[in-house]
């Protein structure tokens, strides 16, 4: 029988279904949250179900999380994403201790038991510096979708970039291309200080195991590739790193059988 | 849950108000009182009555930022913003105000209120051995001077030990009510003991708020009910002291499912946690007792984790949860070492959460605070 997981983040909704005797996915969803978080975990669920050919009322349970679980009256149950990420994480990386996550309005550092429960953690979300967020801006400034931000930044090598707040930042931004650096090393320079805010946050709980890399910039090949430099270590990155929560979510649902 | 006892405590303590004016028309002297060094003891044998002064809420927040930094804790600046807008009836019925030099965010303040306000600091030192013991108890005979010449008293060792009697028999009503929560599951909410602390704290007839606190202890410890289950998970509560008005994380962990069994603060257990000997020297026994408190202002401070371990363990506690008003650099830098002794030592789930008084980021808090319940089923 399939069991669903939304996580209805503020920048994405995502949607997994599960069987939930084997824990195979059948399906995955992503839509755009906008400002209706229940519309959009609503739309998520409904395209992950038809790409499962499955028919919404056979889903025996839904787990909701992310910031926009308490607009889904649908869910079953609904758990936080630190929970679901622990548990999705685990589940793709089984060597995982620690998960770190950035989304777009906050990043925590979850430290993980084998079992995917929850150890430890600790959260950013009271600054924009360190989140998707610090991204969208950049990429405002510099008018390039994220992808090509990616891109750049793998191009060039890193600015300084000292500000630790997301709006004075964008001042030394401006400030940087006025002097002539070029956009590929201010985006180096904003990945690397993005990955060190990580890197610090992390250091905040005991971290021992793998380290496993979820959430939408996780996508991006240079910024993993940046943040394994600054941890030291390599990271772990599944192939839909945003689904990670969702996963999490549907695991729950299927383990309430 | 609704306890005749307990009702009948905050309908008394609505009018504490009322009462205070009224002690004040009768010629009754009034000492307000921001910080638990600050003995009880002195102004009570001066005949005053010693009360708290409002810090607790956040609408005096705005006021209080036109002059002092918007980094700044929201405990000094809510304390000041009643200044300013003169928005305390406890502050505007003080004869003179008894504050310490805790924090430099604090006795920095103090200089700004003390253009407006009669004032009396005492200087606290920020270790506890034998010269510190010895200063401080200086700092309490020169209190003790002040009042005398500025209300015309004598403050021998009579009265004082008179006032250490009423003062431990107050303290005991109130631990016996705190000291409910041992039960498991507690009888009463983290929300409850929070507020009965606090309503304790602004009664201006102390023999009054005695019998009230030793009825309530009465009351409740007979009934054998509880508003949790025995599953709820225990949160012992460390840190910043918490009073009605910031509230909100007491108030958001039962929200979520805990129960709150000891708020380890000086606006709660604090209070309470020892007794003042009443055979000793009196000012020996004042300032060996009020210096040992452990706040972290104090450096080093080895008696916060003595307490915490000693609390953790009367009150069944499953997790820790430390408390820090943003801006408040000594409770922040010290939860590091909190944390590890409680994860280490007392191998215990622990949660620091640093906030201040204002809504804004009650929904980013819930979701730390269900994880960390989460965590613990």
């Amino acid at each position: 029988m399939p069991v669903a997981g939304i996580d209805v983040g503020s920048v994405a909704a995502k949607a997994v279904i599960l069987d939930e005797l084997t824990n195979n996915v059948l399906a995955h969803a992503l839509v755009p949250t906008g400002w209706n978080p229940r519309q959009a975990g609503e739309d998520a669920l409904d395209r992950a179900c038809a790409q499962a050919g499955v028919d919404r009322p056979a889903l025996t349970r839904v787990t909701g999380t992310g910031y926009g679980r308490i607009a889904l009256p649908f869910a079953d149950k609904t758990v936080t994403e630190i929970t679901c990420h622990a548990l999705g994480a685990v589940h793709l990386f089984p060597g995982t201790g620690v998960v770190l996550d950035i989304g777009g309005q906050d990043s925590k550092a979850i430290a993980v038991d084998a079992d995917g429960s929850v150890q430890d953690f600790v959260m950013n979300d009271k600054c924009a510096a360190g989140t998707g967020r610090f991204l969208q801006v950049l990429s405002g400034i510099l008018g390039m979708d994220v992808q090509a931000l990616d891109e750049a930044a793998g191009r060039g090598r890193p600015a300084d970039i000292s500000s630790m707040c997301a709006v004075f930042a964008e001042t030394e931004i401006v400030g940087l291309l006025a002097q002539g650096v070029s956009p590929e090393d201010v985006a180096a320079g904003v990945f690397r200080s993005l990955a060190r805010r990580m890197v610090s946050l992390s250091r905040r709980i005991a971290c021992r195991g793998e380290y496993t890399f979820t959430g939408g910039l996780a996508t991006l090949p240079a910024f993993v590739r940046c943040l394994s430099s600054e941890l030291g270590t390599t990271v772990n990155v599944a192939n839909d790193p945003q689904n990670t929560g969702a996963l999490g979510a549907a695991l729950i649902a299927a383990r309430l059988c | 849950m609704s306890y005749p006892s307990v009702e009948r405590f905050k309908d008394i303590t609505d009018r504490n108000v009322l009462a205070l004016q009224e002690a004040k028309q009768a010629g009754v002297k009034v000492v307000g009182q921001y910080c638990i060094y600050s003995p009880l003891e002195i102004a009570l044998a001066a005949g005053a009555v010693p009360v708290s002064l409002c810090g607790t809420k956040n609408d005096s927040i705005p006021p209080a930022e036109s002059i002092l930094p918007r980094s700044l804790c929201p405990l000094i600046k809510s304390s000041f913003g009643f200044a300013l807008e003169d928005s305390c009836p406890y502050l505007a019925a003080s004869d003179i105000v008894i504050a310490d030099t805790t924090c430099d965010g604090k006795k920095k303040m103090f200089e700004l209120l003390a253009e407006r306000k009669s004032m009396f600091m005492l200087q606290l030192p920020q270790i506890q051995n034998e010269p510190a013991l010895a200063y401080w108890k200086g700092q309490y005979e020169r209190l003790v001077r002040e009042l005398e010449l500025r209300f015309d008293v004598v403050i021998g060792v009579k009265e004082l030990r008179s006032a250490i009697r009423k003062a431990n028999r107050f303290r005991r009503a109130l631990k016996s009510v705190l000291d409910l929560a041992k039960r498991k599951p507690s009888p009463l909410s983290g929300m409850e003991l929070m507020e009965i602390a606090h309503r304790a704290s602004f009664v201006p007839d102390w023999d009054k708020a005695t019998e009230l606190l030793e009825d309530i202890a009465r009351e409740v410890d007979a009934s054998g009910e509880s508003p949790f289950t025995a599953s709820a998970p225990r949160i012992l509560l460390t840190g910043v002291p918490v009073g009605l008005g910031s509230h909100k994380v007491v108030k958001l962990l039962e929200d979520c499912g805990a129960s709150v069994v000891c708020l380890d603060n000086c606006s709660c257990y604090k209070k309470v946690r020892l007794m003042i000997d009443e055979n000793a020297d009196p000012l020996d026994a004042l300032a060996s007792r009020y210096l040992d408190t452990p706040c972290s202002v104090m450096s080093p401070n080895p008696n916060r984790y003595v307490v915490l371990e000693n609390l953790a363990s009367e009150f069944r506690a499953d997790a820790v949860v430390d408390l820090t008003w943003q801006g408040c650099q000594t409770y922040d830098v010290e939860s590091w070492s909190v944390k590890r002794f409680v994860r280490e030592k007392l191998h215990l789930p622990f949660l620091q959460i640093v906030t201040d008084y204002s809504p804004a980021d009650t929904e980013q808090l819930k979701v730390r605070v269900e994880a960390f319940l989460e965590m613990l089923r």
